[in-house]
């Protein structure tokens, strides 16, 4: 096993263990913690794939930004004294039935297709400037959108989280 | 090594995610495992992005972290305002609009 | 190959974090004698000659204090949050390069640990994770005092930390790389950032100092009306690491800050001298080292010049001062590029 091996595997159990807890944890906070883990052995793996700049943005967004809004919210609607929430009520064979299926359908479809991939080359050091170029050129319009998308939920978020 | 570990990690986290969105009552872990299913897609998006050498993958994911981000934003201000309201977030106690 | 780079990268670790320890329990030492010095006080002067061992003998006092847990704190988060916050403290400075490459034992060694060639960016990433270890702090210590240093600290670092990324903006523009090592090489002779991009250099300074907490931006930790703030139910080595973190904090800003703005180890014309390489080598890291104390002792003089914000007046500057200055700093920055490339 090389280098890249080793670094693979721990940041795969980290993901895969934290993602677990997230689920299963009985203790809200727990769970928001744990997909803190689960976000940032994500972000691990980008930068095996060499995408520096994904794994940092989702530093930035997911663990800086959407995580620490989680967190507020698991703050503001649950009290620390009374940790109550049981999974155990929820029909829990039909949810199993259909992760199954899910998971079946995903295996075989992964399984079955001949993927047209080559080996990851030693490619340039970094995709930055191919984003960048990319985004300012050929998916401009999706960008300009996608700002407007965020304006638009910024007001949104504003107006609902607002006293009366 | 392959593309298939990258592919074998997303799709375990898509299943993990399918499971809580189907098993936990609290609304925002369910958000959360929203959360897990989007980077699971991500990460598919990623490997395919690095293994077949261009940069379009990567554009995919950025776009959808935006939306990610405003999603989350108004999520959890809908949460907030359902727990200021109703005291709970449980999704089998907010039934409401069902007669 | 790899081995090699992972000895030398561990050696220069290790180095790094010495040299920033040995530096924060004497900017804590500098920071009390200062402080003395400008409230016409003395200052520690006891403990070896001018005081010089206090840092020592406060370092032993902490370690030796008894260690306390509110009964009803969430004990994991209360433990785990102090390493975040010396972590994210120790983690940053990673890329920040303290001088060019040094020929040493037949080989180059770059005076970095990490040339990242998205640094700024890494940097940007690891500040904001810093708001975790005071939210947590604050809210897993379940105390009034603590919960209100939590909640305001984060406020007030997510505000900061948009003027402090929009600034940076300038630099890269100018500079054309997001490496650090390529921002220190664009500063060179007198073409610093702080003459070429003054308003970015302003409100990332501002920036710098809400991120790090401290005065006149301490509002998280405010004595007269939050006790201690988000630490105040912590003891012995867990508020050592806070206090840590809060200078490493500091120390680490200041090389960020010297070395987009202030031309990094960059000393003007130095290579022009015709000096044999090693010395100028040395040279290179010493001006670095000068600069950053040069910063240190400047976040020092403004904590003890500028009285504590109130915290309406720190989100309206935040928000209607700070980041319009940080944009329109951006549109003038690309404005005169465009004209002066075409």
């Amino acid at each position: 096993m090389n280098y890249y091996e080793i670094i693979f595997y721990v940041f795969a159990v980290l993901t895969v263990v934290s993602a677990g807890v997230v689920v299963f944890s009985r203790n809200i906070i727990y769970s928001a913690f744990a997909l803190l883990f689960t976000f940032t052995g994500v972000a691990g793996i980008y930068v095996l794939l060499n995408a520096d700049f994904i794994a940092i943005t989702q530093l930035l967004i997911y663990v800086g930004g959407i995580m620490i809004l989680l967190i507020f919210g698991v703050m503001l609607t649950t009290n620390v004294t009374n940790v109550e929430i049981t999974t155990q009520t929820l029909k829990a064979l039909p949810a199993t039935i259909v992760v199954a299926i899910v998971s079946a359908l995903l295996v075989s479809t992964m399984v079955s297709t001949k993927w047209a991939v080559k080996d990851p080359i030693s490619v340039e050091s970094t995709t930055i400037n191919q984003i960048g170029e990319l985004l300012l050129t050929k998916y401009l319009l999706p960008f300009e959108i996608a700002s407007i998308v965020l304006l638009i939920a910024m007001m949104g978020a504003a107006f609902l989280a607002r006293k009366n | 090594m392959g593309i298939n570990y990258f592919l074998i990690l997303a799709l375990l986290l898509f299943s993990i995610g399918v499971a809580g969105v189907l098993l936990r009552r609290n609304a925002i872990i369910v958000f959360m495992c929203i959360e897990l299913m989007l980077n699971s897609v991500n990460l598919v998006f990623v490997s395919f992005s690095s293994y077949l050498g261009n940069s379009i993958g990567q554009i995919f994911v950025f776009f959808i972290m935006t939306v990610a981000a405003a999603e989350a934003a108004v999520g959890l201000a809908i949460i907030i305002a359902l727990f200021r309201n109703k005291e709970t977030i449980n999704i089998d106690e907010i039934n409401i609009l069902k007669w | 190959m790899i081995t090699e780079l992972i000895i030398t990268s561990t050696i220069k670790i290790t180095l790094v974090i010495i040299v920033i320890l040995t530096g924060v329990a004497y900017s804590v030492y500098a920071e009390r004698r200062i402080s003395a010095l400008i409230q016409n006080r003395i200052g520690p002067n006891r403990v070896g000659p001018a005081g010089l061992l206090q840092p020592i003998a406060d370092v032993l006092k902490l370690l030796l204090k008894e260690d306390i847990v509110p009964a009803k704190a969430t004990k994991p988060i209360h433990t785990l949050a102090p390493m975040i916050s010396i972590f994210v403290a120790l983690c940053t400075i990673a890329v920040v390069p303290f001088g060019d490459s040094i020929h040493l034992f037949s080989r180059d060694i770059r005076l970095q640990i990490a040339d990242v060639n998205i640094g700024i960016l890494y940097i940007l990433a690891l500040t904001s994770l810093g708001v975790y270890g005071i939210t947590l702090s604050g809210w897993s210590s379940n105390n009034k005092y603590s919960l209100f240093g939590g909640l305001r600290s984060s406020a007030q670092m997510i505000s900061y930390e948009l003027s402090m990324g929009l600034s940076v903006v300038g630099v890269i523009l100018m500079t054309g790389s997001l490496s650090l090592q390529d921002i220190v090489l664009h500063q060179f002779g007198w073409k610093w950032n702080i003459i070429l991009q003054p308003i970015g250099f302003i409100t990332f300074l501002v920036a710098a100092f809400a991120e790090t907490n401290r005065a006149p931006f301490d509002l998280p930790e405010a004595e007269p009306e939050l006790v201690g703030g988000y630490h105040t139910e912590y003891s012995s080595m867990k508020f050592a690491l806070f206090f840590l973190a809060e200078y490493a904090n500091m120390i680490v800003s200041s090389t960020v800050i010297v070395t987009l703005f202030l031309g990094g180890w960059q000393f003007p014309y130095l290579q022009t001298f015709g000096l044999p390489p090693l010395v100028v080598s040395l040279l290179q890291v010493f001006t670095f080292v000068i600069k950053v104390v040069a910063m240190i002792v400047f976040f020092i003089w403004v904590r003890w010049s500028i009285p504590r914000f109130r915290y309406d007046q720190l989100m309206n500057l935040g928000w209607k001062v700070m980041l319009p200055l940080a944009l329109a700093n951006i549109v003038i920055t690309a404005l005169l590029i465009a004209i002066f490339r075409s």
